[in-house]
């Protein structure tokens, strides 16, 4: 249990310096959205799952989509 | 220079944090509403789930003005954008046939999903925001997958503004008819864990729903309209 909380956590800081770093910021948005997704299963885990639900269908779903949205409007790599 | 001192910066903030957190113990209960609720809850408002007999029930209020907040946002962006519309029938390309079909299967299920989640609110995990969230996204892949489709403006603004009417008039019924406060439990609360029970928190459960749902499937289309 902690071995898998301590490898979400992991992963989760990795992308979420790596949504950072990206210049192709369609990369960022994914990375961001993972983020969302590994905090979804982490607040399930940390027995919050109304919190879970809201994260994961907002968080990963909705908020992505808003920013691949805008950036179909925008540039895509960053300069 | 800059990179360092920024660097130096965030290492204040770290620090100053870090130093507020360590007085904080956590897994302490700092007041005693919470246990109130952990023990009472149930008997007072006859939902299993105590977060839920919490937002709609005890901190009913705060809902409403949670709600109101994305009604105002959802407003504002509606007129933001409402100053460029010009509306060419412009041809889409349509979307190609594995997604077209993955979401025509997938979109019954997610409503019905969205569904679930808000009527047994009361009972299990989940409620209005998760289950309207879940809808919202039903319908963005709806707008993903088959172009050209999606609900018209005037549907999204008239359900949530049916359901923003549907929450205050139910509070202001049991302002007039159960107790002497807003949104007060007046309806009978059945027994514990079954689907009719809890008296009010059902409905405005699934008035959050309609319009949290009404509310991001409208943004979303908004925004991918203006996109196109």
């Amino acid at each position: 249990m902690i071995l898998v909380v301590t490898l979400l956590v992991g992963v989760m800081l990795i992308s979420a310096i790596a949504a950072s770093i990206f210049k192709d910021l369609m990369n960022a948005v994914i990375a961001s959205c993972l983020v969302s997704l590994i905090a979804a299963i982490l607040f399930y885990f940390l027995q919050a799952p109304d919190v879970a639900m809201a994260e994961a269908a907002i968080g990963a779903a909705l908020v992505t989509a808003v920013f691949v949205i805008a950036l179909r409007r925008t540039n895509r790599y960053e300069e | 220079m800059r990179r360092v001192i920024s660097v130096i910066l965030l290492l204040i903030v770290a620090l100053g944090i870090t130093l507020c957190l360590l007085h904080i113990p956590f897994g302490v209960p700092k007041t005693k509403v919470g246990e109130h609720y952990l023990q009472k809850g149930k008997q007072e408002t006859g939902a299993t789930n105590i977060v839920t007999s919490v937002v709609v029930n005890y901190r009913g209020f705060d809902t409403l003005g949670e709600v109101t907040v994305l009604f105002v946002s959802a407003i504002g962006l509606s007129a933001v954008l409402a100053s460029r519309r010009k509306k060419t029938a412009k041809e889409v390309e349509p979307a190609s046939l594995v997604l077209f079909s993955g979401c025509r299967f997938l979109f019954p299920l997610i409503l019905f999903l969205g569904a679930y989640i808000i009527v047994h609110g009361h009972l299990t995990p989940g409620g209005g925001f998760q289950g309207g969230a879940v809808i919202a996204s039903a319908f963005l892949l709806i707008y993903l997958g088959c172009r050209g489709r999606g609900v018209s403006e005037t549907k999204t603004k008239v359900t949530e503004s049916l359901g923003g009417l549907v929450f205050v008039i139910v509070g202001l019924t049991g302002l007039a008819v159960g107790g002497h406060y807003f949104l007060s439990n007046f309806l009978p609360k059945g027994t514990l864990f079954s689907l009719f029970s809890a008296g009010i928190i059902p409905i405005i459960y699934i008035a959050i729903g309609f319009k949290v749902g009404s509310e991001l499937a409208g943004i979303i289309g908004k925004l991918i309209e203006e996109s196109e």
